[in-house]
């Protein structure tokens, strides 16, 4: 393997176009006779429809026209599905129409659509659009929308619980009878809008006459976007073309097939023209999915040394009003199976209750069910430490899975694929200094002053991952991926890929694998992806899976394309195909280097086929498929420094070190820039960000003015190394890193925060941690 | 009802008539098909449709195209000369300070401004440099070390 390709930090090929203004993604694209759709929207978050009259808005300048849910449903169009329900949880699955027809659930709950030949004039005809509502009680929070008298979101439904779920391992109870010491807490792990830059956005085109539909749309993952377009439109799947552009980011937010997909279909279907539908950011705070929002009482039970032998967790899980595509997925399989993170806890118990209210719905946002387990076993361990008196890092050392290469089995039945999780710890401690800080801290604490130093050790699951888990577990898809290698005769290469990309820049690592296993120049390799018409099949790019399920179905096409080309080679230097090696971009005879065929030769002959082996097909391409055997399992450790000022109760983030390991790295640059962007939002979670609705439903952190997306000055330059530890599951031996930063930073930034508040006496504080919120709690405290 | 406005759009002269209420960004983007510049919301938070005009950079959300009447416009599509790339474009490029590429035209052009009012940049004026406008792949390091480097390619 050309080793200066693979594993060095080339610049990426994407950033040409994006510098540039080239770039084109959705809301770019102008087709011939296009209009535009906006959507009327409820102001109520729980209301029966009395009455629509679109009348007025239908006279309104440039409209063309009006619809509601009735009228999409009467044209055949079907409710959003839900394409994840979890077996043994008796999870309820109601109808989820993409415009609501006789009952709204949540602010933002479309109610009708218009559609006009101007953007303005579409957007001046919502307001048009006039709806008697009757309201109908509202309930917003998870745990108080289960309990007796709450308002009920769906007829058969009994107390909005969606589902009850649990995960067990061992004998939970018993551990807590014969533990020295239980810590508990309660975690509101808060609600948190995705806010990708670019809002969503669709543009469909539909051919009565082929009967074909073209959507271009903002998301993760066009293939499963077609195969659920094609359960509500009707259309069938082989008709429908989706193409994925430049797409803005999406951390989980672009994963869901939203109703707005299937209604730019239908307008196009019922206007004969094409139909585009932006959303703006007011709008995309409503109508876009949210992430997190559990309410969580756990606790740990452990011997007087420290040892771990419990943990038990009950959890909340607000899904919103409807059930989104993968939402009943994240709070149980994604969060209750990693609850025992980077430890040793021989004894789990988790009871998850899914719940509907009447908020915008929730999915998966980046990190998306790990962030809520890790928080919450990385909480318990810092408890654990101050009950016993004991250093954080000494109780976490104790208690960490030894290194292993072989797997290791953790309470709650899943395996973990290779770690060394003390490795990884040590450096990050000897970067941080953690001796030097101590002192500090306590330097500084004689003089009342506040520094905080807090850890996250985490383990986390992704690569997803198996297929036949994926169907156990009631993932309504496969999980694997596929890809296409294609040589033309000139020896360029063309590679198909069916992940989707959306700043993670795998056309570029993508493209460095080609060039280092097989000798091509990385610049003569482009990596197609995100239109369906051009690519195989393939489950898209979510729960850092690109790299590690996406790379394993590369280096089979891969495979191939070298055993082809020894016949090749063999055929044409009349030698064994036994006897041909490959070496650097070169087939050549074991023994005699100097007989070869470089790649492009073979690329030349096998596309003119003037002289091709007996039996040997002419072209140089091949398809691979790859199912990993196991998920990826990266780990890290990760050391928040704090500054707490308590007259003003302001957070400063004064350092962090970040320790990762993704297993081989095949560009140091860009796994750092993963690592630093997920840094940022798992600090954002900690410090500044939280979606708030009043108790009529109102999101009250409704636009960019009222929501803290953390700005470039909140943050320090954050500190980075890796160590290296390969997983068995992939032939490169590579794991995810898309969302590590945000599964480690929130609690290593929240236990910092505690430790610098712990000789005040303040035991907790519901996230964000604002200046108010940590102002009123020392005050409290001083009171007290 | 349409008004007559006249800008320098990159350098060429557009004439138009646009109704009164035809925000800058859209004019941009829809009749001049500049797309470079995006829009990322809809209360002047972003800075994703950060365009120069006369010189200043500023959110081209929240400017009527009426207000910019007679004033010179740069878009990201303007920025490169004769195929060659800005060196604060290159220093994008070479320092990864980009990912999704969403935000980026509009950091960049805010990049131009504030190098324009210091050539000389800390660490810490970049981050305050660059409040108006976010970024939500990068957590801004790297957007923060390629201003630092254009800094020091456009002095020298």
């Amino acid at each position: 393997m050309a080793s200066r390709i693979f594993g060095s930090a080339i610049k990426r090929r994407e950033d040409p176009r994006l510098i540039t203004g080239q770039a084109r993604y959705t809301d770019d694209f102008v087709l011939p006779n296009m209009a535009f759709m906006a959507v009327v929207r409820s102001p109520y978050a729980h209301a029966k429809i009395k009455s629509i009259d679109t009348k007025k808005a239908a006279a309104m300048p440039g409209v063309i026209g009006v619809f509601t849910g009735k009228q999409m449903k009467d044209a055949g169009f079907g409710p959003i599905p839900c394409a994840w329900v979890v077996p043994g949880s008796d999870t309820k699955t109601p109808p989820y129409p993409p415009i609501a027809i006789d009952t709204v659930r949540y602010v933002g709950n479309a109610v009708a659509i218009v559609i006009a030949t101007d953007r303005y004039q579409a957007s001046d005809a919502v307001d048009a659009v006039e709806v008697d509502y009757q309201p109908l009680g509202v309930t917003v929070d998870a745990f108080k929308a289960t309990q007796k008298g709450a308002p009920q979101l769906h007829g058969d439904v009994a107390n909005n619980v969606c589902f009850h779920w649990h995960v067990t391992g061992g004998d939970v109870e018993a551990a807590f009878k014969s533990a020295d010491v239980v810590v508990k807490d309660k975690i509101i792990n808060q609600r948190l809008i995705p806010n990708a830059m670019e809002p969503r956005a669709s543009l469909a085109t539909y051919s009565s006459g082929a009967g074909e539909l073209t959507i271009w749309t903002t998301t993760q993952n066009p293939h499963i976007a077609r195969f659920l377009l094609s359960l509500d439109t009707g259309i069938p799947e082989h008709k429908i073309r989706v193409i994925a552009p430049e797409v803005g980011g999406g951390f989980g937010s672009k994963i869901p097939h939203y109703p707005e997909e299937a209604m730019v279909v239908f307008a196009s279907k019922m206007l004969g023209r094409p139909v585009k539908w932006t959303e703006n950011r007011s709008e995309n705070y409503r109508a876009t999915i949210h992430g997190r929002d559990h309410i969580q009482e756990v606790e740990l039970a452990a011997k007087k040394d420290g040892t771990i032998v419990g943990l038990r967790a009950k959890v909340w899980a607000n899904l919103g009003a409807y059930l989104s595509t993968a939402s009943t997925g994240i709070p149980t399989i994604l969060h209750g199976l990693m609850l025992s993170g980077a430890y040793k806890i021989p004894n789990i118990h988790e009871d998850v209750y899914g719940v509907f209210t009447n908020t915008t719905p929730v999915d998966a946002y980046r990190g998306a069910g790990r962030p809520e387990a890790t928080f919450i076993v990385e909480r318990l361990v810092d408890l654990l430490a101050r009950k016993l008196k004991m250093d954080p890092a000494e109780l976490r050392r104790k208690n960490f899975i030894p290194p292993f290469t072989e797997g290791y089995t953790v309470a709650t039945g899943i395996t973990y694929d290779t770690g060394n999780y003390v490795a990884a710890f040590d450096k990050a401690l000897a970067m941080a200094d953690y001796k030097g800080l101590r002192k500090q801290q306590s330097d500084m604490r004689a003089k009342g002053q506040y520094l905080g130093i807090g850890f996250c050790t985490y383990a986390e699951i992704c690569g997803l991952g198996p297929s036949q888990v994926a169907g156990a577990v009631g993932f309504g898809g496969g999980l694997w991926e596929s890809a296409i290698v294609r040589f033309h005769p000139s020896g360029k290469v063309n590679v198909f890929v069916g992940i989707s990309p959306h700043g993670q820049g795998e056309e570029t690592t993508f493209a460095q694998i080609v060039s280092s296993e097989l000798g091509v120049p990385v610049d003569d390799v482009e990596i197609m992806h995100g239109d369906t018409d051009q690519t195989p099949m393939g489950w898209g790019s979510y729960g850092s899976r690109s790299t590690p399920v996406g790379s394993g179905a590369l280096m089979g096409a891969i495979t191939k394309i070298k055993d082809k080309s020894k016949l090749v080679t063999a055929h044409l230097l009349e030698a064994s195909p036994d006897d041909i090696e490959y070496a650097d971009g070169k087939f050549f005879v074991r023994g005699s280097p100097d007989k070869f065929k470089t790649i492009q030769d073979v690329a030349l002959m096998a596309n003119v086929a003037w002289n091709m082996p007996k039996g040997v097909e002419p072209g140089l391409e091949a398809s691979a498929f790859f199912d990993p055997p196991n998920f990826v399992y990266p780990f890290g450790a990760h050391i928040a420094v704090v500054q707490v000022d308590a007259e003003t109760g302001e957070v400063t983030l004064k350092r962090y070190i970040a320790v990762d390991d993704c297993g081989r790295v095949i560009n140091p640059m860009i796994v750092e820039g993963q690592i630093h962007g997920g840094i940022a939002q798992g600090v954002g979670q900690a410090l500044w960000e939280g979606a708030v609705y009043d108790d009529d439903g109102q999101l009250l952190s409704g636009s960019m003015m009222d929501y803290a997306i953390p700005k470039a000055a909140y943050f320090p330059k954050f500190e980075l190394a890796m160590t290296e530890t390969p997983t068995t599951v992939n032939p490169l031996g590579v794991k995810g890193i898309g969302e590590t930063g945000t599964i480690a930073s929130t609690p290593a930034v929240y236990n910092a925060v505690a430790d610098a508040l712990a000789p005040l006496g303040v035991e907790r504080i519901n996230m964000p941690l604002t200046p108010e919120r940590v102002w009123r709690a020392i005050r409290d405290q001083r009171r007290a | 009802m349409k008004h007559a406005v006249s800008l320098t759009v990159n350098g060429a002269k557009r004439n138009a008539e646009v109704e009164p209420r035809l925000l800058l960004v859209h004019f941009l983007r829809e009749n001049l098909g500049l797309t470079g510049t995006n829009v990322g919301c809809d209360t002047s938070q972003c800075g994703a449709c950060t365009v120069i005009i006369d010189g200043q950079a500023v959110k081209s959300c929240t400017v009527l195209t009426v207000q910019a009447d007679g004033s010179k416009v740069t878009t990201i599509e303007g920025l490169a000369t004769n195929g060659k790339l800005h060196p604060i474009q290159q220093a994008f490029w070479d320092k990864h300070g980009l990912q999704c590429g969403f935000c980026t035209p509009g950091m960049i052009l805010t990049a131009l401004d504030l190098l324009g009012r210091n050539p000389n940049p800390s660490e810490a004026d970049v981050r305050h440099g660059i409040d108006g406008n976010l970024c939500r792949c990068t957590g801004y390091q790297n957007i923060v070390a390629s201003v630092q480097e254009a800094a020091g390619r456009m002095k020298g």
